[in-house]
């Protein structure tokens, strides 16, 4: 019990150790640059305890739950020798959670008033609304396909960076063919789509295939599925802005 | 007993987040490979724990780190820090007069990066499976190294209204020069390491600089140009981590 509250201590300071950082920047510029008083101490305190701890229970709950469940899902997949199947969970996993993330709502919205805006659709609510589901959709789907060619990717054995070379040419490409408007929102849209829950669960599930396959490395064949997931967005939502 | 209330509707609204993810897992599990989960009752425990801390570690970023760095970002690219109080603002700016907010754009792009739960998770993985030769520090760093000088420049952009794609292209080219020189192992993780940067912490607070940067330069406009940041976020990574494999690589040979 003892030695529980010391391990938990000390992963709690690792924690106090990785906000530090942050803590710095904005302390310096407060004070030094701005020169202005910090606005409600008492919460910033309370907040950042709440970060600390936050950040330690994720990294003891990665380490439980999400790296092993990811791990034994391609082990069972790779057994079980349905690449068909596997193919369906993984487009699965990369549509559902792009689908529903806050991060990616957020960036449509904004791109439907910048079409409103830019005379693309219609300045009502109605088309804006339509316009931004149809994005968001358009990103999800997009997200799927990724991490389906990463799995093929490791399946196969293709070699990474003639493909990512294949994607920023096409980036390339559509960037010349977009509209101007949708460009800095399809940029980012690659950014915004792999959250904090995906990331150790698709990392898991790219080193977990490459290990239970012969033949595989899980260090150049496990990663670089969000690659393919930061990647592909960008051309599917230039795509819809030609489009729609 | 407020944020009692606060911290139940946050893991409430970070469940609802988390219930496609969950419920794809469980189902395939389930319906698919049909096989019992090794140690079922430890998984559960850490998905319980991710949930609450993810909960936790978002209300602590609302009510702490958020506001002030919104205000921040506010402060820092208005007229009147910028120019003065009865500073004129001039036809023609002149970028360098927004140092600040470079200097600003680079330490916050660093230090977000650095506290990333996902980046964290990413480099636990590779230390463990790299058999230690990837360090965790020695990757978060170069990371978050290339965060830093991805936002300042992308800040660089805002300011000067140049087009973004000259920029991202011409990283793209480095990229692939870099691919064939790097060390082999690094490349994957390094491209990886491009979308893992841009989430949780790093997203609000850059979003918020681009916004406000966008709005107050003159002659910029906020939905064209206030977008791009999280671009340069995800791309200068990608050059730094294989910067860090080819340094680490050649001090590694020139000392042998």
């Amino acid at each position: 019990m003892r030695q529980a509250f010391i391990a938990l201590f000390k992963s709690m300071l690792g924690s106090l150790r990785d906000l530090l950082p942050i803590i710095l920047v904005i302390g310096f510029f407060q004070a030094f640059v701005l020169q202005q008083p910090i606005p409600g101490f008492m919460d910033i305190i309370i907040g950042t305890l709440f970060i600390v701890l936050g950040l330690t229970f994720f990294i003891y709950g990665l380490e439980m739950g999400l790296f092993p469940i990811g791990e034994s899902m391609a082990n069972a997949f790779a057994r079980k020798g349905s690449v068909v199947w596997l193919l369906i969970f993984a487009f699965c996993l990369g549509f559902g959670t792009t689908v529903a993330e806050p991060a990616l709502i957020a960036v449509a919205d904004e791109a439907s008033e910048v079409a409103a805006v830019g005379g693309m659709i219609l300045n009502t609510p109605e088309s804006m609304q339509s316009y931004s589901t149809g994005l968001r959709f358009t990103v999800a789907f997009s997200v799927g396909l990724a991490i389906v060619i990463g799995v093929l990717r490791i399946l196969k054995g293709w070699s990474i960076q003639y493909m990512i070379m294949g994607g920023y040419i096409m980036v390339v490409i559509m960037t010349a063919l977009a509209p101007k408007e949708i460009i800095g929102i399809a940029y980012d849209s690659g950014g915004v789509t792999t959250s904090t829950i995906t990331v150790p669960l698709v990392t898991a599930l790219g080193v977990g295939l490459a290990s239970s396959i012969k033949g595989r490395n899980p260090m150049t064949d496990g990663f670089g599925l969000i690659a393919f997931a930061s990647l592909t967005p960008m051309i599917f939502v230039m795509a819809y802005g030609m489009v729609v | 007993m407020e944020w009692l209330i606060r911290i139940l509707q946050m893991i409430v609204d970070t469940s609802i987040d988390v219930l496609p993810i969950a419920s794809i897992i469980f189902g395939f599990q389930f319906l698919v490979i049909r096989r019992p989960i090794p140690n079922l009752k430890r998984v559960m425990f850490g998905f319980v724990y991710v949930l609450v801390g993810l909960s936790l570690f978002l209300l602590g970023l609302e009510q702490a780190l958020f506001p002030l760095g919104r205000l921040m970002a506010d402060q820092l690219t208005n007229p009147t820090f910028i120019y003065g109080e009865n500073g004129v603002i001039p036809d023609v700016i002149n970028w360098a007069d927004y140092y600040w907010v470079y200097i600003f754009a680079f330490a916050i792009g660093f230090s977000t990066t650095i506290a990333e739960p996902s980046l964290i998770a990413v480099a636990i993985k590779a230390n463990e499976v790299s058999g230690g030769a990837i360090g965790v520090q020695g990757l978060r760093r170069s990371v978050a190294l290339g965060v830093a000088v991805g936002i300042a420049l992308g800040s660089y952009r805002i300011v000067t209204g140049l087009p973004i794609h000259y920029f991202i292209i011409t990283g793209y080219i480095i990229v692939v020069i870099q691919t064939f020189y790097a060390p082999k192992m690094i490349v994957p993780l390094a491209y990886d390491s491009g979308g893992v940067t841009t989430s949780t912490v790093t997203v609000p607070l850059v979003a918020a600089l681009g916004l406000g940067l966008a709005e107050t330069v003159p002659g910029r406009n906020v939905l064209i140009d206030g977008f791009g940041l999280i671009a340069f976020a995800s791309l200068f990574p990608i050059m730094s981590v294989m910067a860090y494999a080819q340094i680490s690589d050649y001090i590694a040979k020139r000392s042998s």
